[in-house]
C-alpha cells in the first residue's frame, strides 16, 4: 500500500537528510520535489499547494535545534501536516448498542460499494451482529443478484424486492424486515451514481431521509484522480456522509485522493478495502498512513509497542552492546524472545524506518524463529558469545542437538554474520544504508 | 460500410459539457485581457491542465511547447494562446490514430476478435453491452464471450446486456476456466459465421500476477483458434482515474498487446486527462468514450473534436 508514494518521498527527503543546515534554498528544493510527489500521487492541485505552503511556513518559522538534524526536522513537520490533513486520529464505525444500526453506502459507479457491503457485513457478523444486506441498486443489470450471491457466500440474508423500481421503498421495507426478523444491523447497498445526476442524487438523499442511517459511508476508489474533490464534495453536500471508505488499495501504490477528500469534506476515513476476498477489510489509521507515506516507518507504534514489552534496563544494556558492537548469539536469543512477545517478525520489521521497502518482497516465517531459537539453545555459552568458535564439528553437534540439518545451522550462522554487519552500521554513525534484507532470509 | 452511423458531435459535446465548461471558463478567465503570457498566467494554465489529470510532466511539456511557439507568434492574444494549447493537445492524441479504418479491418477478418480488459469497476461489461449494440446496429453479427467467470453475477449482468443488444452470448458456469470460454466463443462465432467477437474479462488489478497471467493465457488461446486473433485489445479506463492509469496501461500491456483505449464515465466532471500520457507511452489511440449508462451512450473517439469540445465556449 502506498509504497510508491513512500519511495518517492523518501527519495525527495534524502536530498535534505544529511545536509548541515536548513536553508530556504534546500527547503525549496525539497518542497518542489514533494509537490511533484503529491501531484503524481493524485493529491488535488489546490490541496497540494496549501500543504506545501503550510510546511514551508512551519519549517522556516522554526529554529533548527542542535539536537535534531535538518532532515529530521522537516520530516517531522511534513509528517505532522500529513497526519493533520488526514484526520489526526483514527475513527471507528458508530454502532448502536441498543436498537438497530443502519449503514448506508453511497458512491460513484464502480467504486466497489457492493463488494464492500458484503465485506462489512462479514466484518460485523464476525463481531456478533445480526446483519441484513439490502439491495437498492435497481439500475445496474444483475446488481441485486450479485449482492444475493455474495450474501450467500458469507451466510448473511439479503433483502430485495423483485421487479421494484423504487429504491427508497426497498430501503424502508428492509428496515421493517430486519425488525421482524430480529436483525440489528442493516447495510444498504445503493446504485452507483454520478454526482451531477440530479435525479439519482435526489433518490439517494430520499433514502437517507427515510432510513436515518447511523452511518452513511462514501465509498471511493483509491485510484481516483483530481476530480475526487468534486464528487466527494457533491455527495457530501447532498447526503452529509459520516465517513469514507477507500477501496482497491491492494492494487496500487498511490492514495493521494484520500488526502484530498479528507481535506475537502473533513470526514474521517473509516475503512480501507484491500482485495476481492470478503475478509480483506481494515480499519484506517491516519497516523500510520502518514508515517508510511513518509517512509519513516511506523515509528510511533513501534515505540509504543516496544515500551510495553521491553524491560527498559535490558534495552539499555542492549543498546550499549550494540554501540560497542558486541551483539552476539545470546543477545540475539533475548531479542527473539522479546520479538515473539511483540508480534510477527514481518509486521515489526515493517515498522522500522527504512526497512519497509526492503522487506516488501521478503518472506519471513515466524515458525522459523522457533528453529532459530532451538539452534542457539544448542550452543554453549562460550559459543554464543563468540560465534567465531563455531567450526565444523561444533556445528555438527549443534545440528544434532537441535534436531536441524547442518545446512540450517550454517545458514543461521551466515545470516547472523550479515546481521552483525548491519548492527555495525546502525551503531556506527556513518549513516550508511542498511544492506538488502533479501540476503537475510529466515527461511 | 459505415460503422457507428448514430454518432453525432452534439452527443459527444453534451457528454463533455461539464468538463468543457469548467476548462473553458478557467482558460478564459486566465487569458482574457492579457496581452502576453506571464508567469502567473502560465501557473494558472498549469493548474487547469493538472487539475484535468493531465499530469505534471505532460502538462509541463505542453506548456513548454506552447510557450516556444508563442515566441515566434506576433499574435499573443487570448485566442491564440488557447489555439496553440489546443493544437498541441490534439496532436498528442491523434498521433497514434489508426491508418486503416475499422470497417476495412472487419471486412478482412472474420470474425473480428476484440478482447476487453481493465481493472475492477472500470466499466468493461457495460462497455461491451454498448459495443455489441453499436455493431449490431451497423448490421453486423455479434457474439459475446463471458470470460468473467469470477465476479458474482457477472454472467447474469452480461446476459441482460446481450439481450438488450440482441446478440448471441457464450458463457460457462461460475468459476470455469476463462480461456475455455474464450475458446468456445471463437469457435461458435466461426460456426455461426459471425462478424464480431467481443470477449469480456474479469476485472483485475494490475498488481495481481496470477490474474494477469490468466489474461496472457486468454490471449494465447484466442491466438490458437485464430492465428490473427485478437484483432483488438482494448483497455477500459475509468475516466475518474488519476495518474494510476499510466501504470495500469504499462502493466496490462506486458500481458496483452494493447491496440486502443476506452474511457468511461466521462459524463461527470472528471476529464480523463491522463489519456494524453497513456496514449503517448503506449502508442495507442483512444477508441471510444462512455458518456452514460444508456446502451447508446458509447461514442467513437475523435481526438480533434475531443479537444475542440474541451475548449469550445
Amino acid at each position: 500500500m502506498l509504497e510508491d508514494l513512500t519511495l518517492k518521498l523518501e527519495k525527495a527527503l534524502k536530498k535534505v537528510t544529511g545536509q548541515g543546515r536548513l536553508t530556504e534554498n534546500n527547503i525549496s528544493d525539497t518542497l518542489r520535489e514533494i509537490r511533484l510527489v503529491l501531484l503524481d500521487a493524485d493529491v488535488n492541485y489546490k490541496i497540494t499547494k496549501q500543504f506545501i505552503e503550510d510546511v514551508k511556513i512551519k519549517a522556516l518559522g522554526q529554529e533548527v535545534l542542535t539536537s535534531v538534524t535538518p532532515g529530521q526536522l522537516i520530516t517531522k513537520i511534513i509528517y505532522d501536516e500529513l497526519t493533520k490533513l488526514m484526520g489526526g486520529q483514527r475513527s471507528e464505525l458508530n454502532l448502536n448498542a441498543s436498537g438497530p444500526t443502519v449503514i448506508l453506502h453511497v458512491g460513484l459507479q464502480g467504486s466497489g460499494k457492493t463488494t464492500f457491503s458484503a465485506k462489512l457485513a462479514k466484518y460485523l457478523k464476525d463481531k456478533k451482529r445480526n446483519v441484513l444486506l439490502t439491495a437498492c441498486d435497481i439500475y445496474r443489470p444483475a446488481a441485486v443478484e450479485q449482492l444475493r450471491l455474495l450474501g450467500k457466500q458469507i451466510d448473511v440474508p439479503v433483502f430485495s424486492i423483485d421487479g421494484s423500481n423504487d429504491a427508497v421503498k426497498i430501503a424502508e421495507e428492509s428496515l421493517k424486515y430486519a425488525k421482524e426478523n430480529g436483525l440489528n444491523t442493516v447495510i444498504i447497498d445503493t446504485a452507483g451514481r454520478l454526482h451531477v445526476d440530479e435525479v439519482l442524487m435526489d433518490e439517494v438523499s430520499a433514502i437517507k431521509e427515510k432510513v436515518k442511517p447511523t452511518e452513511t459511508l462514501f465509498v471511493v476508489d483509491s485510484m481516483t484522480g483530481q476530480d475526487a474533490v468534486n464528487s466527494a464534495k457533491a455527495f457530501h453536500d447532498r447526503v452529509n456522509f459520516d465517513g469514507i471508505v477507500l477501496t482497491k488499495l491492494d492494487g496500487d501504490s498511490r492514495g493521494g485522493c484520500a488526502l484530498s477528500i479528507k481535506a475537502v469534506v473533513s470526514k474521517p476515513i473509516k475503512f480501507i478495502s484491500l482485495g476481492e476476498k470478503l475478509d480483506s477489510i481494515e480499519i484506517f489509521h491516519p497516523e500510520r498512513l502518514a508515517s508510511r507515506i513518509l517512509g519513516k516507518g511506523d515509528i510511533v507504534s513501534l515505540v509504543e509497542k516496544a515500551q510495553e514489552q521491553f524491560d527498559e534496563k535490558e534495552a539499555d544494556d542492549l543498546e550499549k552492546r550494540l554501540m560497542q558492537n558486541k551483539f552476539d548469539f545470546e543477545d540475539f536469543l533475548k531479542q527473539i524472545k522479546m520479538l515473539k512477545k511483540m508480534g510477527s517478525m514481518k509486521s515489526l520489521l515493517a515498522m522500522v524506518p527504512g526497512l519497509n521497502k526492503q522487506i516488501k518482497n521478503t518472506d519471513i516465517d515466524d515458525k522459523q524463529l522457533v528453529k532459530v531459537e532451538s539452534i542457539i539453545q544448542s550452543m554453549t555459552e562460550t559459543e554464543r558469545s563468540n560465534p567465531k568458535l563455531l567450526n565444523g564439528s561444533r556445528r555438527k553437534r549443534i545440528a544434532k542437538g537441535s534436531g536441524n540439518s547442518i545446512q540450517e545451522v550454517n545458514r543461521l550462522i551466515k545470516q547472523f554474520g550479515e546481521m552483525q554487519k548491519m548492527m555495525k552500521m546502525f551503531s556506527g554513525k556513518s549513516g550508511k544504508r542498511i544492506p538488502n534484507l533479501k540476503n537475510l532470509n529466515f527461511n | 460500410m459505415k460503422l457507428f452511423k448514430n454518432i453525432n458531435f452534439e452527443k459527444l459535446k453534451s457528454g463533455l459539457t461539464k468538463t468543457r465548461q469548467k476548462l473553458v471558463n478557467s482558460i478564459t478567465e486566465v487569458v482574457s485581457g492579457k496581452a502576453k503570457i506571464d508567469d502567473a498566467t502560465l501557473e494558472e494554465i498549469e493548474e487547469i491542465l493538472i487539475s484535468s489529470d493531465i499530469g505534471v510532466e505532460t502538462s509541463m511539456k505542453i506548456i513548454e511547447k506552447a510557450k516556444e511557439m508563442l515566441r515566434s507568434e506576433k499574435d499573443r492574444s487570448k485566442i491564440n494562446i488557447v489555439e496553440l494549447i489546443k493544437k498541441e493537445l490534439s496532436e498528442v492524441l491523434s498521433k497514434y490514430d489508426d491508418e486503416i479504418s475499422e470497417s476495412e479491418k472487419i471486412e478482412k477478418f472474420k470474425p473480428y476478435v476484440i478482447l476487453i480488459i481493465g481493472v475492477n469497476g472500470a466499466g468493461k461489461t457495460t462497455t461491451i453491452g454498448k459495443l455489441a449494440y453499436n455493431y449490431k446496429q451497423a448490421g453486423l453479427n455479434v457474439v459475446i464471450g463471458s470470460a468473467d467467470t469470477f465476479r458474482a453475477a457477472a454472467n447474469e449482468q452480461l446476459e441482460i446486456w446481450a439481450d438488450r443488444a440482441g446478440v448471441t452470448l457464450v458463457q460457462k458456469e461460475h468459476g470455469a476456466d476463462p480461456s475455455s470460454v474464450a475458446y468456445d466463443t471463437v469457435n461458435i462465432a466461426k460456426k455461426n459465421n459471425a462478424d464480431i467477437v467481443l470477449i469480456d474479462t474479469a476485472g483485475r488489478l494490475h498488481t495481481k500476477n496470477n490474474l494477469m497471467e490468466e489474461l496472457r493465457k486468454i490471449n494465447k488461446v484466442l491466438n490458437k483458434v485464430l492465428d490473427y486473433a485478437p484483432n483488438e485489445v482494448y483497455l477500459v479506463l475509468d475516466g475518474n482515474t488519476g495518474q494510476n492509469a499510466i501504470i495500469q496501461a504499462k502493466e496490462f500491456s506486458k500481458y496483452a498487446d494493447l491496440t486502443g483505449l476506452i474511457i468511461t464515465k466521462l459524463d461527470g466532471t472528471a476529464k480523463g486527462g491522463v489519456i494524453f500520457q497513456v496514449c503517448t507511452e503506449q502508442k495507442v489511440p483512444v477508441k471510444y468514450i462512455g458518456v452514460g449508462e444508456g446502451i447508446d451512450n458509447l461514442q467513437t473517439f475523435d481526438s480533434k473534436s475531443y479537444v475542440e469540445a474541451l475548449f469550445e465556449i
